[in-house]
C-alpha cells in the first residue's frame, strides 16, 4: 500500500462529471474516466464528491496560553476530521500575535503538527489594545508570510487606527479582517437585542452596532483604497452595506459563519451558554439573508470562528460564559444542509466559498487550487448521501463546546489529502 | 409543576391555586405564627447569590412555618462569592439532600441553569435572577390586587394596572406583565423610552411616555425602584427631571381613582420614583405586600412540594 | 356495587346523631360543630339545622381543613387546600364536635385534631361519623356513629349527599 501515490476511484467532480483522481507525490498527475495503475492504493470514492481541500480563514487555536482549550496540534487533527488543508490562527492568544516572534511560533507548530497548513494571523494593534499598530511589517516578513491582520475578539474601533491600519498594509497587498462591534452599543451586551433579549432579561447587542462598524470602513477603505474583510457577518442590514459597497466597487470581501447560517437567537431561551457567541446568534431574517447573500456572492467565503472553550467555561450562567463554538467538524455538514440541500448552493460553489475565495483573499500559496491536473493535491472527499449526528464526546478539538451536538447532519467527510498526504482515512483521523 | 422558574410556567389554574392557597394560609394565621407540619422533614435551601434581605426573610419565614428544615446559603461569607461554580453549588446542595432550592441570583437564567442541569434534582424556586423574573414577587402582587380590588372572581379580570418606571432592568415588571396578563388585568408600562427594552412591542401590554394621561385610568399603580447606577449611564438626565415626569408625587396621587392603590415592590427611593408622603398614604398597600409575601411564599412552597413527586423531567 | 344506605337511612342517621349530640352535651349551649370538608361540611350544616329545631335556638357549624396537616401528602397528587371557618361562639373552651362522612383508618382524624391544636384549646373533642367502615390504623374511635359498615379493605365507601352529588346515598364499590 503506497502511502505517496493515491487513485481516487469514481468520484464525481464539482462540474459533475464521475472521474478517477491520480495523486503522486504531493500533486495531482493525471484526471481520468478510468485510472490503472499498480503502485497506488485505491480508495473507491462512487458517490461522493472530490472537492478542493478547505481553507479556513477565521480560527482560534488558542496555542500560545490556552492549550488546556486547545492547541495547534488538536486543532489541526480536528481540521483535518472537517476536510481542511489550511487553518489561519487568529492572533487573539496569549501573548498575543502582535510581533514576529509569536506568528513564526506558531507557523512552526502547525508545520511541526503536519496535519494542514496553519498560517497565523497578526493582530492589528498591540496588545489588541486598538491603541497603536503593532509590528505589521516585521510579521509579513517573517517566515510565517503574514498577509491577514485582525484584532478579532476586538474591534478596531478607532478610526484613525483603522486608516492608519488599512494604509499601512497596502505596502505588501495585505488585508484586514474587521470584527465589526461598536464597543459602546455592547457593553456588557450578551445576546441578539430583540424579542428574546427583552424577555429573557438578557442585555441586548444591536445589529446597529456591527453594521455602523462594517458601513464605516468600507467608506475608510473606499477611501484610502485598501482592502477590507468583515469577519463573521451575522445581520440583514450587514449583508445590505456590504452589497452596496461591492457594488460602488470597494474592495471588501466578506465571511459568514456556520452557525450564523443555522442557529437563532431564541435558542438562548434555554440560557444554556452552548449558545452563546461572539457576534451572536440573530434572528430567522438574518439566517436568510446571510444563505442569500452567501448564494449570490455579497459574502464571499464561509470561515468557521472556531472558538474552543472548557467545560468549565460554558457550565455556568449565561453571562458569566465564555462567548465561541467549535466549527471546524460540522462546517461543510451545515454548508451542506442551509445551502446545499436548500439549492442555494452547488459543490462548485461550496469549493469556491470553502477553498478557493478564502485563499485569494488571504493570499495563501499551494492551497485552494481546482482538482486540476498539477494542482497541490489538498483534496477533501464528502459523501452527500451519508448523515450522522454529532457528538460532542467524540470531537477531534480539545474542547467540547459544540452547539451542534445532538444534531443529525447531512454529508460525512471521509477523506482529506494535504499535500498528497492522507490525514483522514475513511472518517478516521490518520 | 415542579420548578418556579418564570411566570411563564404558570397557567391561569395553577396561578389562582397559589393565590387561593396564599388566602385561606393568611385567613387562617390571621396574623399570629403558626406552624404547620406539611413539609416536615423537608430541606429547603436558600440560596442567596446576591444581598436581598427581604425576600430571603420571606421565603424562610414561609418554610420555617410549613415546618421545613431551611438552610441559608447566602452570598456573603459563603464560597459564591469566592468565585465556586453554580454546578460546584448545586453539587453541594444535591449532597446535603436539598428538596428545594429557593435562588435569588445576579445572572438572568440562573435558576433555570440549575433546574435543567443534572447537577441536582430538587425543585428550583426563582427568588429573582438579574433582569429576568421575579415570580414569586408577582404573585403577591397579585395576591394584594385581588385582595382589594377583586371582584367577587377568582381572577382580575378587567383591572388596570400602571407599572412605571425601570422596566428594562426590572424583573418585578417582566414576571407582572405575564402573570397580570394571564390573570386578565390590562397592563399600561409607563417608563422615558431609554429604560423600556427593545422588543417590548411583543409583551402583553400596553406601553406610555405619559404618567398623568395613564395615572387616572388604573385601579392600581405599581412604582418600580430606580436604582442608583442608572443616574449615571444616561438613561434620562437626572434625578430631578425623572421625578418630575416619572415620580408618583401627591399631585398625581389626587388624579388617582378614589378605589386605586399604590404598590411598589421595595425597596424605596422616596423623592425619587414615590414621594414619602404618597407611600405612606392611606392608598398606598406597600407595607402590606410585604406582609402578603409570607403568605404566598408558603402557598409556593406547597404547591411544588406537598403533593406527591412528578415523574422526572416532568414540569 | 351495592347501596348500604339510602337517602331515607342518611336522614334518620342524621337525626339519630343530632338528638345523641344534644343528649350526651346536656343542650347545645356549648358545643361547637366542625365538619371536614368537603362532605363533611356539608353533613354538619344538616346537623346543626337539625340540633337548632330540636333546640329552638340557632346552632352555626364550621369547618376545619385539614389538608396541610395531613401525614399522606407525599403519597397523592397535589390536593387543594380548603378553607376553615370557625362559628362566632369560637372553640376555646368549648366541647368541639368533628363531623365527616367515612370513619376509615384514623388519620383524617388524627389530622383534624392536630389542626384544632393549633387554633385554640377545646374544653373536649368529639367525633361523629355517618359511617364507620371499621380498619383503624390509630387509636380513635367516633362518638355517635350513623351506621357500621362492615368492608374489606379492598372495598370502597362511596358517600353520595345531594349538595355535591345531587344524591343521597353510600355505595360499597367492589368484591368483599
Amino acid at each position: 500500500m503506497s502511502t505517496t501515490t493515491f487513485v481516487l476511484k469514481g468520484g464525481t467532480l464539482v462540474d459533475g462529471s464521475v472521474r478517477d483522481v491520480l495523486i503522486e507525490g504531493g500533486v495531482i498527475t493525471t484526471i481520468d474516466k478510468s485510472i490503472a495503475n499498480n503502485q497506488a492504493t485505491i480508495i473507491d470514492v462512487t458517490d461522493s464528491i472530490v472537492l478542493p481541500g478547505l481553507v479556513d480563514l477565521h480560527t482560534h487555536l488558542r496555542q500560545p496560553g490556552r492549550e488546556d482549550a486547545e492547541t495547534v496540534a488538536s486543532a489541526s487533527r480536528a481540521g483535518a476530521k472537517g476536510g481542511f488543508t489550511a487553518l489561519s490562527a487568529m492572533a487573539n492568544t496569549s501573548p498575543v500575535a502582535d510581533n514576529a516572534g509569536v506568528v513564526e511560533q506558531v507557523y512552526r507548530l502547525g508545520q511541526e503538527a503536519g496535519l494542514l497548513d496553519v498560517f497565523p494571523i497578526g493582530a492589528v494593534t498591540e496588545g489588541l489594545k486598538g491603541e497603536t499598530l503593532s509590528e505589521i511589517g516585521a510579521m509579513a516578513d517573517s517566515i510565517a508570510r503574514v498577509r491577514v491582520f485582525s484584532d478579532d475578539g476586538m474591534c478596531v474601533f478607532d478610526p484613525l487606527v483603522m486608516r492608519r491600519a488599512l494604509e499601512y498594509i497596502k505596502k505588501f497587498d495585505g488585508v484586514i479582517a474587521q470584527h465589526a462591534q461598536e464597543p459602546r452599543l455592547t457593553i456588557g451586551s450578551q445576546m441578539n437585542e430583540g424579542e428574546i433579549s427583552a424577555r429573557l432579561g438578557l442585555r441586548g447587542w444591536p445589529a446597529i452596532a456591527e453594521e455602523a462598524i462594517i458601513a464605516r470602513d468600507v467608506l475608510l477603505t473606499d477611501h484610502v483604497q485598501s482592502r477590507l474583510h468583515i469577519c463573521h457577518v451575522t445581520t440583514a442590514g450587514g449583508v445590505e452595506i456590504i452589497r452596496w459597497a461591492k457594488a460602488r466597487g470597494i474592495n471588501v470581501t466578506a465571511e459568514v459563519t456556520p452557525h450564523h447560517l443555522l442557529l437563532t437567537d431564541d435558542l438562548a431561551s434555554s440560557y444554556d451558554p452552548i449558545f452563546k457567541v461572539n457576534p451572536p446568534l440573530r434572528t430567522e431574517k438574518d439566517v436568510h439573508a446571510l444563505r442569500e447573500a452567501l448564494a449570490d456572492g455579497t459574502i464571499d467565503i464561509v470561515a468557521t470562528d472556531h472558538a474552543p472553550h472548557t467545560m468549565e467555561s460554558k457550565e455556568c450562567e449565561w453571562q458569566e460564559a465564555s462567548f465561541g463554538m467549535l466549527g471546524l467538524e460540522t462546517a461543510l455538514s451545515i454548508v451542506h444542509k442551509t445551502m446545499v440541500e436548500t439549492g442555494l448552493l452547488t459543490w462548485e460553489g461550496v469549493a469556491e466559498r470553502m477553498s478557493l475565495a478564502p485563499t485569494r483573499i488571504a493570499g495563501y500559496k499551494e492551497q485552494g487550487q481546482h482538482i486540476a491536473v498539477g494542482s497541490v493535491a489538498n483534496v477533501t472527499i464528502i459523501n452527500p448521501h451519508k448523515k450522522w449526528i454529532v457528538d460532542r464526546d467524540l470531537v477531534q478539538s480539545r474542547s467540547r463546546n459544540t452547539p451542534f451536538h445532538g444534531f443529525e447532519l447531512p454529508g460525512v467527510v471521509t477523506h482529506t489529502f494535504f499535500k498528497g498526504k492522507l490525514t483522514l482515512d475513511n472518517g478516521i483521523n490518520v | 409543576m415542579r420548578h418556579l422558574l418564570s411566570i411563564s410556567d404558570l397557567n391561569k389554574s395553577d396561578a389562582i391555586v397559589i393565590l387561593d392557597t396564599a388566602t385561606e394560609l393568611a385567613r387562617v394565621s390571621d396574623g399570629q405564627v403558626k406552624k404547620l407540619p406539611t413539609l416536615r422533614g423537608r430541606t429547603i435551601v436558600n440560596l442567596f447569590a446576591e444581598d436581598s434581605t427581604r425576600t430571603r426573610i420571606s421565603f424562610e419565614a414561609a418554610a420555617k412555618r410549613l415546618s421545613a428544615d431551611v438552610i441559608n446559603f447566602s452570598a456573603k461569607g459563603s464560597s459564591i462569592s469566592k468565585g465556586e461554580s453554580l454546578k460546584d453549588t448545586a453539587m453541594t446542595l444535591q449532597a446535603m439532600g436539598a428538596d428545594a432550592v429557593v435562588i435569588r441570583h445576579s445572572a438572568s437564567g440562573a435558576p433555570q441553569r440549575l433546574a435543567d442541569s443534572q447537577w441536582m434534582t430538587g425543585s428550583v424556586i426563582n427568588a429573582g435572577d438579574g433582569t429576568h423574573e421575579h415570580p414569586s414577587q408577582a404573585l403577591l402582587d397579585a395576591f394584594t390586587i385581588r385582595k382589594h380590588l377583586g371582584k367577587g372572581g377568582p381572577d382580575l379580570a378587567g383591572l388596570k394596572v400602571a407599572i412605571v418606571g425601570d422596566v428594562l432592568h426590572s424583573r418585578v415588571a417582566r414576571s407582572n406583565v405575564l402573570l397580570l396578563n394571564l390573570l386578565g388585568a390590562h397592563v399600561t408600562l409607563v417608563a422615558p423610552p431609554t429604560l423600556l427594552p427593545v422588543g417590548v412591542e411583543s409583551w402583553p401590554a400596553k406601553v406610555s411616555y405619559d404618567l398623568d394621561e395613564v395615572i387616572s385610568q388604573v385601579d392600581a399603580v405599581m412604582m418600580l425602584r430606580v436604582q442608583q447606577e442608572r443616574m449615571n449611564d444616561l438613561f434620562f438626565p437626572n434625578a430631578r427631571e425623572y421625578s418630575r415626569y416619572f415620580g408618583l408625587n401627591s399631585q398625581r396621587l389626587a388624579m388617582m381613582q378614589p378605589h386605586a392603590i399604590i404598590m411598589h415592590p421595595g425597596p424605596m427611593n422616596r423623592g425619587l420614583e414615590i414621594a414619602a408622603e404618597v407611600a405612606d398614604s392611606a392608598r398606598s398597600v406597600i407595607v402590606e405586600q410585604v406582609a402578603n409575601g409570607v403568605s404566598i411564599r408558603m402557598a409556593i412552597l406547597y404547591v411544588l412540594l406537598a403533593g406527591a413527586p412528578l415523574e422526572a423531567g416532568s414540569n | 356495587m351495592s347501596i348500604a344506605l339510602s337517602a331515607s337511612d342518611i336522614s334518620r342517621a342524621l337525626t339519630r346523631i343530632s338528638h345523641e349530640i344534644v343528649e350526651k352535651n346536656q343542650g347545645a349551649e356549648n358545643i361547637t360543630l366542625l365538619g371536614i370538608p368537603t362532605r363533611g361540611a356539608h353533613l354538619a350544616i344538616r346537623i346543626a339545622q337539625t340540633i337548632s329545631t330540636i333546640e329552638t335556638r340557632e346552632i352555626q357549624a364550621g369547618m376545619l381543613d385539614i389538608t396541610m396537616h395531613r401525614d399522606d401528602l407525599r403519597m397523592r397528587p397535589l390536593r387543594a387546600i380548603m378553607s376553615t371557618t370557625i362559628p362566632s361562639v369560637g372553640i376555646e373552651g368549648r366541647d368541639v364536635v368533628l363531623i365527616d362522612d367515612v370513619l376509615y383508618s384514623g388519620r383524617t382524624i388524627r389530622a383534624a385534631l392536630d389542626a384544632l391544636g393549633e387554633l385554640g384549646r377545646p374544653r373536649s373533642v368529639q367525633l361523629a361519623v355517618l359511617v364507620d367502615r371499621g380498619h383503624r390504623e390509630l387509636p380513635i374511635r367516633a362518638d355517635f356513629v350513623g351506621k357500621n359498615l362492615p368492608t374489606s379493605s379492598n372495598q370502597s365507601v362511596r358517600v353520595h349527599l345531594v349538595e355535591i352529588d345531587g344524591t343521597d346515598e353510600v355505595l360499597i364499590e367492589g368484591e368483599g
